[in-house]
């Protein structure tokens, strides 16, 4: 049994199939604002409709929201098979601009002929060299981020010139997939590097998130075991300390399917979420609800006091940025690093 | 009000250029503002929707701009990506088009298709795409595929990508069920369920940027909107003709495709106040240092010793120098060498007025009346149906167009009072697509 060793954080998934405009997302994150989650999710593939379902670009969504909203993070699902790295790095780079600070992005990959047959570049490959290539995208997207220094920008126009080329960065990364000159076409985003989840239940991905996550989620079937939690936990903890990480810097979030009915459904969730974070089992909770608009609304109204009634959840949001949520500082840029070193 | 008889008359089209990664934008200005905060979007597409303007147009550059082998640092560099700035303008803007920039040679059909789709839902049927393609492996050191696509290609690429792209949006029914698609082609072999039903224009607006004969046949077949360079009065009448006839051979009407140069401007209270501001602003675009990197690229050599006030150097220019990488090359560098030094000789110009006086002065000089009065003379003499501005100021270098021109093109009847449509489409007069079953 371990102490917890940061606050309690929650995070919902605003998920809902065949929604075709933005108002059902502006208002869930809202919502999901109103309650002070650090962060919303929305979900995503480049995989055939579900059911017949519409659905959108879920950073395209978020960015939509991001105007509508203030404070809350805003995590889409990225997927790194069938894209372009250096776009996606950019994508989720200007999702931090557009919202001052509030993006993330879950790293997913496409291991389906279907979606492989929506490209038609490259067969349907197997998970671990899709994980493999996934945690090289991750790692060139945080180089592209890092590819500007925070003040590249100078303005000085005694010389004409409007940034300083010496803190501007070629990343040239070579990977067995693909490879990126750099320096990114953006500059640093406002959080340095906008925060990176993985869903770090199986193991494969699991390794991608120990190397490079910010945030990783264990998912949990309805009857949530806090045991099976707690362990994958303890070793994503351990894959971290191998790999000279501080475990204090990822965010382990217990991934669980939620469906509230009355008042007593969101008390009985506060009390799991409360003993669970007490028992050290998991940093927070991400929810998945199965009705979005009752979930959310019982969430925000029922769990969300009753946690903070008890003082373990913030009633405002100190700061601003969703690394500041999460208590994860901001990255120090590893090429001024180097460069202040060399 | 609205003059008798204007009501028949043509009304002209515009849109505005964010200022972009070139020596147009000028940043020493102190009243310049940040070329990346949402805020400087926001209040630029915000002017332009108080003007009515039919659409918001942002540019695309994938890899940093280099000189000498080195990065560029005298003109604006980096910009946010174009659909997620506009994703999250749609969110503060009501009625006006929001167009994207995307390269269709370092893209997928698939998922472009999908992200200007969502977009178009996002946005209530408010979005365009600028196809663009790029052929250098310069800017393909960024990508998987790499390489290099010669100059047929790049062309043979993005109409098979805007074809394909819109095989998607036509996959499912009007009534949101979706079908199966299949293309097999040259470029593209890919089948599968797209995700994304059909957007409320059906098609986002396509726009096709550049005026070579590949880009003009192009257009004619797979665009609604060519974004072109402007010229004389008798070079946009010979274009227009042009492009509009190519239209014909694709089973198109001349209206179909809107003519829209992209046009730069100064403004004044009288004629020669503006003229002074336009030489004001061309000395801000044209910094001792950028007269010299302009000199470079046309010499194609170092002349970094040269004095950008002192004379044109005496040595010749070198055919096969290149120094510059990411930018458009320069066809000529002998012809264009032989003219600046006969502006320099002829008027005793040193290097930077000389770049000055030779490089893009501002298309429209004059006070707003006289401006209005010229823009209109364009599109009533068949020259264009409108224009993309592209101003030098970030983020208000459009207040004062929309505060004291576009009233005045109102008042000739040459431009809208109100927004009569919702979609981007509708503004443009442009068709819905018809949905192929």
């Amino acid at each position: 049994m371990s102490a917890p060793i940061r606050p309690l954080h929650l995070a919902v998934s605003i998920d809902r199939p065949g929604v075709r405009d933005a108002e059902p997302y502006v208002r869930a994150a809202r919502l999901a604002e109103r309650g002070r989650l650090d962060f919303v999710t929305l979900g995503d593939t480049l995989g055939p409709p579900r059911r017949g379902e519409s659905r959108l670009d879920a950073l395209a969504v978020l960015a939509r929201v991001a105007p509508a909203t203030e404070r809350i993070g805003l995590v889409p699902t990225v997927t790194t098979t069938h894209t372009e790295p250096f776009h996606v790095s950019n994508a989720v780079s200007t999702l931090d601009w557009v919202s001052n600070g509030r993006a993330g992005w879950t790293v997913e990959v496409s291991a389906t002929e279907a979606e492989a047959r929506h490209f038609g570049r490259r067969a349907a490959a197997p998970a671990d060299e899709l994980w493999q290539e996934a945690a090289d995208v991750a790692d060139v997207a945080a180089r592209l981020w890092d590819s500007w220094e925070d003040d590249a920008e100078i303005r000085d126009v005694a010389t004409g010139r409007f940034v300083d080329r010496d803190k501007l960065h070629y990343v040239d990364f070579e990977g067995p997939g693909f490879s990126v000159r750099g320096p990114s076409i953006v500059p640093r985003p406002p959080q340095g590097r906008p925060v990176t989840a993985v869903d770090a239940t199986r193991l494969l991905p699991r390794a991608a998130a120990a190397r490079h996550a910010d945030v990783a989620y264990i998912r949990t079937g309805p009857t949530p075991s806090p045991g099976a939690v707690r362990a994958a936990r303890d070793d994503l903890h351990a894959r971290l300390r191998a790999l000279g990480r501080d475990p204090r810097r990822i965010v382990v979030l217990a991934s669980l399917p939620i469906a509230l009915y009355a008042a007593a459904d969101a008390v009985a969730l506060a009390d799991l979420a409360g003993s669970w974070w007490a028992d050290g089992v998991a940093d927070g909770f991400h929810f998945r609800p199965e009705d979005p608009d009752r979930d959310l609304a019982l969430l925000v109204d029922g769990t969300v006091p009753v946690l903070q009634h008890r003082g373990l959840l913030r009633s405002f949001y100190p700061g601003g940025t969703l690394r500041e949520h999460l208590c994860l500082p901001r990255p120090a840029n590893r090429y001024a690093t180097a460069r202040r070193t060399a | 009000m609205t003059a008798p008889g204007a009501r028949r008359r043509k009304q002209m089209h515009l849109a505005a250029h964010f200022p972009g990664v070139n020596s147009t934008t000028v940043w020493a200005d102190p009243r310049s503002g940040s070329q990346i905060d949402f805020s400087s979007f926001r209040h630029l597409a915000a002017t332009a929707e108080r003007g009515l303007f039919d659409f918001f147009f942002l540019a695309e550059g994938l890899r940093l701009r280099e000189h000498k082998g080195r990065i560029h640092d005298l003109d604006v560099v980096g910009r946010p990506e174009s659909i997620t700035v506009l994703s999250a303008l749609a969110a503060v803007t009501e009625r006006i088009g929001l167009a994207a920039t995307v390269n269709a040679t370092f893209n997928e059909p698939y998922e472009l298709a999908r992200r200007l789709a969502s977009l178009d839902h996002l946005s209530g049927g408010r979005a365009a795409w600028n196809v663009v393609t790029s052929s250098d492996a310069f800017t393909g050191e960024n990508f998987r595929r790499g390489g290099y696509l010669d100059r047929a290609e790049r062309y043979t690429r993005a109409a098979e990508f805007v074809a394909t792209a819109r095989e998607l949006w036509d996959s499912w029914t009007p009534d949101g069920v979706p079908r199966p698609f299949a293309h097999h082609g040259r470029h593209f072999s890919v089948s599968g369920t797209f995700d994304v039903a059909r957007s409320p224009q059906g098609h986002p607006v396509v726009i096709q940027a550049g005026d070579s004969d590949e880009g003009r046949e192009f257009a004619a077949s797979a665009a609604d909107v060519i974004f072109t360079r402007h010229g004389t009065l008798e070079a946009g009448q010979a274009f227009y003709a042009d492009v509009k006839r190519r239209l014909s051979a694709y089973g198109r009407r001349p209206g179909d495709l809107k003519v829209m140069p992209g046009v730069t401007f100064a403004l004044g209270d009288t004629g020669a106040e503006a003229q002074e501001k336009a030489a004001e602003i061309r000395k801000q675009q044209v910094s001792p240092q950028n007269a010299l990197l302009a000199l470079e690229q046309v010499w194609g050599r170092d002349l970094s010793g040269y004095d950008p006030d002192g004379p044109l150097p005496a040595v010749d220019p070198d055919p096969g120098g290149e120094v510059a990488q990411g930018r458009v090359r320069i066809a000529d560098p002998l012809a264009v060498a032989a003219r600046w030094r006969a502006v320099s000789e002829a008027k005793g110009l040193s290097i930077r007025q000389t770049v000055i006086e030779t490089t893009g002065r501002q298309s429209f000089i004059g006070t707003p009346a006289s401006v209005a009065a010229q823009l209109d003379e364009f599109v009533t003499a068949g020259a264009a149906d409108g224009f993309i501005l592209v101003p030098h100021l970030t983020p208000g270098g459009l207040d004062d167009f929309v505060d004291r021109v576009v009233p005045l093109l109102q008042e000739r009847g040459a431009f809208r009072t109100e927004y009569t449509g919702a979609t981007l489409r509708e503004h443009l007069g442009l068709p819905l697509p018809v949905c192929h079953s």
